[in-house]
This record gives C-alpha cells, sequence and structure tokens, in this order.
C-alpha cells in the first residue's frame, strides 16, 4: 500500500491492469487519452498487448476478437467513439464476449466540448445499440472508486459474460485525489469460467443452471462458432422460435437473477431525510456539499442516494429510499435522463430535475436551490442559475 | 478431383449446416472448397485455424467450416482479427471477405491491416455487387454496368483491389479467379504460409443479381467470361498494353518486411527491462 496522488483515468488504468487487463485497442479521444497512454506504457511490461486502430468501432471490434482470444480486455473512449463502438457493443452482447468500455464523457451532441465534462451518455448507454439487450454501466464517482469499479467492472463482464460499461465523467477523468490503491493481492478477480467437458460436448451458447455458459477460448480444441445473428446453443444461426425464445429470456434472466450483486449504491444522510437527492459521478460531490449547506444553513433535512451502478437501474435502492421523502432530487450533467427513470419508479409529482448541459458541473448552491423551493417543480436548468 | 472432394469433407460441418445458403451455381463455394483445399495441403490443424468473415454472401462461409469460427459485424471482420490474432500470435487466422464488405464498409481496416503488416490472410471473393441484400453496386461494379442502385448505368470507378493492398503496404498480394481453381489453391497457400498481411482477390461472379442486371443469364456464361478475360501475370508483363477488362492472374507482389505481431514481442522484451513506472513519474516530477 503507497500512498499516491492520481487522476481518476490512470486510476482506472491501474483497476483495469489489477483486474487482470491484457489487452487495450483504442483511438485517441480527450478526455480518455491518459488511459490509452498509461496502457500502451504498462501492457507489454506485464505481456499484455496494446494497440492503437484506425478508429472506435476498429477498437471495439479487436477488443472483442482478443477476448475471444482468451485475453482480459478493453477500451476507453468519450462521446463520439462511444456513438462509433455502439455496433460491436451489441455484437459482444449478442455474442456474449467478456470486455469492458470506459466512456470518459464529456459535453455532446457531436464534437461538442472536448474538454469539458458531462453526464449525458447514460441513457446511451443503456439503449445506444440496436435491439433489446440487457446492459451493466457503471459509475465512480472519485478516484479510488476508478480503480474499484473498474475492477467490478472486469469481474462483472468475466462472470457474466457481457460487455460492461464504465460511464465516468471528465471530472472524475481528470480529477486528482489521494489514493491507497490496494495490492493487487487484496483485490477479488474473477476470471471467466472454462468449459470442463470434451469439445463434442461443448455448447458455447448452451443453457446451464448458472444462465452463464463456460466460455473457451479460440484455439484451445474447443472449435466453435461465434455469430451476431440470433444463434442456437452450438452458437450457429437459427430462427427456430425454440431455440430463439429461450437464448433471449437467458440474456436478461443471466443479469436480472444477479441485481443484488450488480446493483451498487452507497446512502447518506438518509435516515431522516424528507428530501432526497439522487446523484452519481462527480455530481454525487455537489449534492453531498450541498446537504451540508442546506442541513446547516436552513435546518432541512436532506439525503443523497449515490448510484454507483447505472444500469440494471438500482430501482428497488431508489424505491425503498424515496418512499418516506416528500421531494427526489435527481441532479446530473445532463437534461433529465437516470431522472427518467427515477420518475418512473417513484412517480413524476415527487421528482424535481436539477441538470445543465453546458459543460459545467451542477453546483451545490443549484441543488439548494431545487432544495428550497416552495414547490416540487423543475426550477428552470437548461441554463445554469447564476450565484 | 475426386480424392481431393473427400479431402475437404472432413474440414465442413457437414452433419446439420448444409444445404448453404448460397443460389446453385455461385463462386463462393467453389473459393470455400479451395480454401479448405490448401489448409489441408498444409496440414493445418484444425484448432489452430481460425476463420473470421463479415457480413454478405461470403461471409456466411466460416459456418460450414469445422474451424474456430467468427462471424463478425458488416466490414468488421479485420478489425475483430487484428484482435485475435495479437491475443494468439500461434493461430493461422483467415479472413474471408466479400467486397462490400472488405472495401466500402471496412474500406478503411482493410488499408490500416495492410499499412500494419499483421499476419492475417485477406481472402477477397469479389462478384462486383451485393448478392445477399439483392444486387446493388458495390466498389467493385464496373463502370457503366447496371445495378439495383444503377438502374441507368453505375458512373462510379471500381477500386482495383491489388492495387490497392500493394500501395496501403501488404507484403503478398495475389489474384485468382474461381474458373482457375487449381490455381487458386496455390495462391491461397502462398499467401497463408506469408508472414505478413497476405490478400488474395478471387474474382468470382453473381449471375444472380449482377448477371441478372447485365444480360448475362447463367453461370456458364459467367464463368466463360472469366476464363477469355484473365491472363496470367507472366504474360501481362509482355503485353505493352493490356485489353480492357483484363483480369491479371497470379501473384502480383510478395515482399519480406518486418510483421506486427513479431514486432509487439519485441517490445514486450524491451518494456521488461525499464525501470518502474512509478520511479519515472517521480523523476519527471508528476506522480
Amino acid at each position: 500500500m503507497t500512498i499516491q496522488l492520481l487522476q481518476g483515468n490512470h486510476a482506472c488504468a491501474r483497476g483495469a491492469l489489477t483486474a487482470g487487463c491484457r489487452f487495450y485497442a483504442g483511438y485517441p479521444i480527450t478526455p480518455s487519452s491518459e488511459i490509452a497512454e498509461i496502457m500502451a506504457r504498462e501492457l507489454p511490461r506485464v505481456g499484455g498487448k496494446f494497440i492503437q486502430m484506425e478508429d472506435e468501432i476498429a477498437s471495439m471490434a479487436a477488443v472483442i476478437g482478443a477476448s475471444v482470444g482468451g485475453l482480459k480486455a478493453m477500451t476507453a473512449t468519450s462521446g463520439p467513439g462511444f456513438s462509433l463502438m455502439q455496433e460491436n457493443i451489441g455484437y459482444a452482447i449478442v455474442a456474449e464476449i467478456p470486455c469492458v468500455v470506459v466512456n470518459v464523457m464529456r459535453v455532446g451532441p457531436s464534437t461538442g466540448i472536448a474538454t469539458h465534462p458531462s453526464q449525458a451518455d447514460v441513457m446511451q448507454a443503456r439503449w445506444g445499440t440496436h435491439g433489446d439487450h440487457p446492459i451493466i454501466a457503471l459509475a465512480p464517482g472519485s478516484v479510488l472508486e476508478a480503480f474499484e469499479l473498474t475492477v467490478k467492472a472486469f469481474n462483472f463482464a468475466e462472470k457474466y459474460r457481457t460487455p460492461v460499461l464504465v460511464m465516468m465523467d471528465e471530472v472524475v477523468g481528470h480529477m486528482r485525489e489521494k489514493v491507497d490503491l490496494p495490492d493487487a493481492g487484496s483485490v477479488e478477480i474473477v476470471n471467466r469460467e472454462m468449459p470442463s467437458v470434451p469439445p463434442e460436448w461443448y455448447e458455447p451458447f448452451g443453457n446451464p443452471p448458472s444462465d452463464v455458459p463456460p466460455l473457451a477460448p479460440f484455439g484451445e480444441g474447443y472449435r466453435y462458432h461465434i455469430t451476431g445473428m440470433l444463434h442456437d446453443p452450438r452458437g450457429f444461426p437459427t430462427e427456430r422460435l425454440d431455440e430463439i425464445q429461450p437464448w433471449i429470456e437467458r440474456i436478461f434472466r443471466k443479469i436480472d437473477r444477479h441485481l443484488d450483486e450488480i446493483c451498487m449504491w452507497e446512502e447518506d444522510s438518509v435516515e431522516d431525510a424528507r428530501v432526497l437527492i439522487i446523484a452519481y459521478g462527480a455530481t454525487a460531490r455537489s449534492a453531498r456539499q450541498a446537504i451540508k449547506i442546506a442541513r446547516a444553513r436552513y435546518g432541512r433535512k436532506v439525503g443523497l442516494l449515490r448510484l454507483k451502478t447505472l444500469w440494471p437501474f438500482p430501482e428497488e435502492a431508489v424505491e425503498r429510499a424515496a418512499e418516506d421523502v416528500q421531494r427526489v432530487i435527481v441532479a446530473e450533467m445532463n437534461l433529465g435522463q437516470m431522472a427518467l427513470e427515477v420518475e418512473r419508479v417513484v412517480g413524476r409529482k415527487k421528482v424535481v430535475r436539477v441538470g445543465r448541459a453546458d459543460g459545467q458541473m451542477v453546483t451545490p448552491e443549484q441543488i439548494v436551490d431545487a432544495i428550497r423551493a416552495p414547490q416540487p417543480q423543475a426550477v428552470s436548468l437548461r441554463v445554469a442559475v447564476p450565484w | 478431383m475426386k480424392q481431393d472432394d473427400q479431402g475437404i469433407y472432413e474440414y465442413l460441418r457437414h452433419h446439420k449446416k448444409f444445404p448453404h445458403v448460397w443460389c446453385a451455381g455461385c463462386g463462393i463455394g467453389i473459393v470455400m472448397g479451395s480454401l479448405l483445399r490448401s489448409i489441408r495441403n498444409l496440414e493445418l490443424g484444425r484448432d489452430d485455424v481460425a476463420i473470421i468473415s463479415g457480413i454478405g454472401c461470403a461471409g456466411r462461409m466460416p459456418v460450414y467450416m469445422d474451424f474456430n469460427t467468427l462471424h463478425t459485424t458488416h466490414g468488421r471482420a479485420l478489425a475483430f482479427a487484428t484482435g485475435l490474432k495479437l491475443a494468439r500470435p500461434d493461430m493461422e487466422v483467415i479472413v474471408v471477405m466479400g467486397d462490400g464488405d472488405a472495401l466500402a464498409i471496412g474500406g478503411n481496416h482493410f488499408i490500416h491491416a495492410a499499412r500494419r503488416n499483421i499476419d492475417l490472410t485477406a481472402v477477397i471473393v469479389n462478384n462486383s455487387i451485393y448478392g445477399m441484400t439483392g444486387g446493388q453496386s458495390s466498389p467493385t461494379t464496373p463502370l457503366g454496368a447496371f445495378s439495383a442502385t444503377a438502374p441507368y448505368r453505375h458512373i462510379e470507378q471500381p477500386f482495383p483491389i491489388c492495387q490497392l493492398a500493394i500501395a496501403a503496404g501488404a507484403s503478398f498480394v495475389a489474384r485468382g479467379t474461381v474458373y482457375h481453381v487449381t490455381e487458386l489453391d496455390r495462391l491461397l497457400e502462398q499467401a497463408i504460409q506469408k508472414r505478413g498481411f497476405a490478400v488474395v482477390e478471387a474474382v468470382s461472379y453473381c449471375y444472380t443479381t449482377f448477371g441478372r442486371a447485365n444480360k448475362m443469364r447463367s453461370p456458364v456464361e459467367m464463368m466463360r467470361l472469366l476464363k477469355e478475360n484473365s491472363i496470367t501475370v507472366q504474360a501481362a508483363q509482355k503485353m505493352e498494353k493490356l485489353p480492357d477488362g483484363a483480369i491479371v492472374r497470379g501473384v502480383l507482389h510478395n515482399e519480406d518486411k518486418p510483421e506486427y505481431t513479431e514486432l509487439y514481442d519485441q517490445i514486450i522484451e524491451q518494456a521488461h527491462g525499464q525501470p518502474s513506472p512509478r520511479k519515472r513519474q517521480v523523476r519527471r516530477g508528476w506522480a
């Protein structure tokens, strides 16, 4: 254990290496490039491979290819690149290939503002690739958590054979904090399950009790077919309903059955709260300050539910935390994306959206304003409130 | 020939996957047979071979072959293959693409894989059309031809696949046709053996869509055109000017140069000898 001053992007790369990541493919993009630079330097030192691809589409493809070859693999990008990766993120979901995608979110749409923070890709994380699918997306709120949740992301990817998204905002990505990273030996590492049956019995997309079939890397004697088409237990394309239906049910079930493990959150001062703030990433830091101000200066009982898992949406936690409060404030660096989910769970009347999309952080004062507003209605926050 | 067919039978997933999706008389099956014979002739182990494809008629090829097979997204086969090859440099990674797959949606990946000179074998089945989607123009549809999306005539120039590959840095570039099958076998063998990025353009045809739109109604007629219009690279070298529409067959480029995965292994060796990154950071004044 050594105390270090690290940037979120750096902690993310260290988390990946600790989790056993041995392949990185990426394309330069602000504000995520530090992750690629660190991986380019560190991966060959541990026998891993780094490659700079020609674009983000190719990066995501190479990550999947390497994972099929048996390596834990990742890429990192920001909004414009995340848009390009959606195609092959969908492939990884259908083909059930473990991999990790980090999106250090910047202002969009399009090129937006490359160096300013945002949290406006969280709905894209959920529905960015076409078709119905489950997804896991995590949102670190500090430098240490950038490390921890990147490790978790690899563990979930390997355990559930699925791509996992780490949705880090630019503030967390570029912020430097004093951290004490755990030693490699003290971190729980999950590796994908390998088949224990002979090749002729192996079903790479079968239906085992765990819902997650073992994954044999290419070149180990288990010759099988992987495709982005809907497929039968052996991996061959099929249009038969009796083969498609169980497959669709299984890829949702393998996530839904484990919500207890996947859904992570943190509560702060919620015991006596009459107003609940729901936030994630860097915005939760503003929310914490807002709670201090509201409690100390105005005597308001305010609590915070900080989401570490965005998808699957931790609806039980939200429902429970919001049960006895009068007002739920959803603070995020967008104009109301996760707020839609909160509204779905607790009802529209209680929910106040506090957001902005101008590349600035949501300030504690903005949140305090919403706490103090006489009615639980949205303060118009399309433009930042001057304070 | 009969013995050859017996030889490839064992490489097919024959128990479940047939009949195949291709039209009767299609050239893609000929390329598949040729690829299987070349793999057999080289005595490669089935577990050591990965066949990767994109989307389209040619993209369906791997499903029938009993290797490690990966059917990827449209145009991206080479990028998937790059990741797999880096993870498993010991494997023989062969990528099968159509002309639209390799040169339109996958054009960027094609030139960059060639530039990196990574040890992949890229087989491009060139039938000058998008067959599976119903006969739309592709990057190799000849100027003046008709297609489902060029009902008046095609006004774009076709990509010269082999010249493109050579210019982009491929180590080995060859062209064969589905008429000259024995020659195609040999070209594929050479390409697979080549250490570096190897491209084989297998000139085929699509009588179902291209033929129908351009008044060539049977596979035999289109096959005859391949026979009549093609010349060997040796014969072409003796000519002052190539006839219009000539298909030059044979090895067009063969060069030895450093291969990507070998170079990366050198990087790994080099990186092991370096001081720890933390020490370097301290020296540079940032942590």
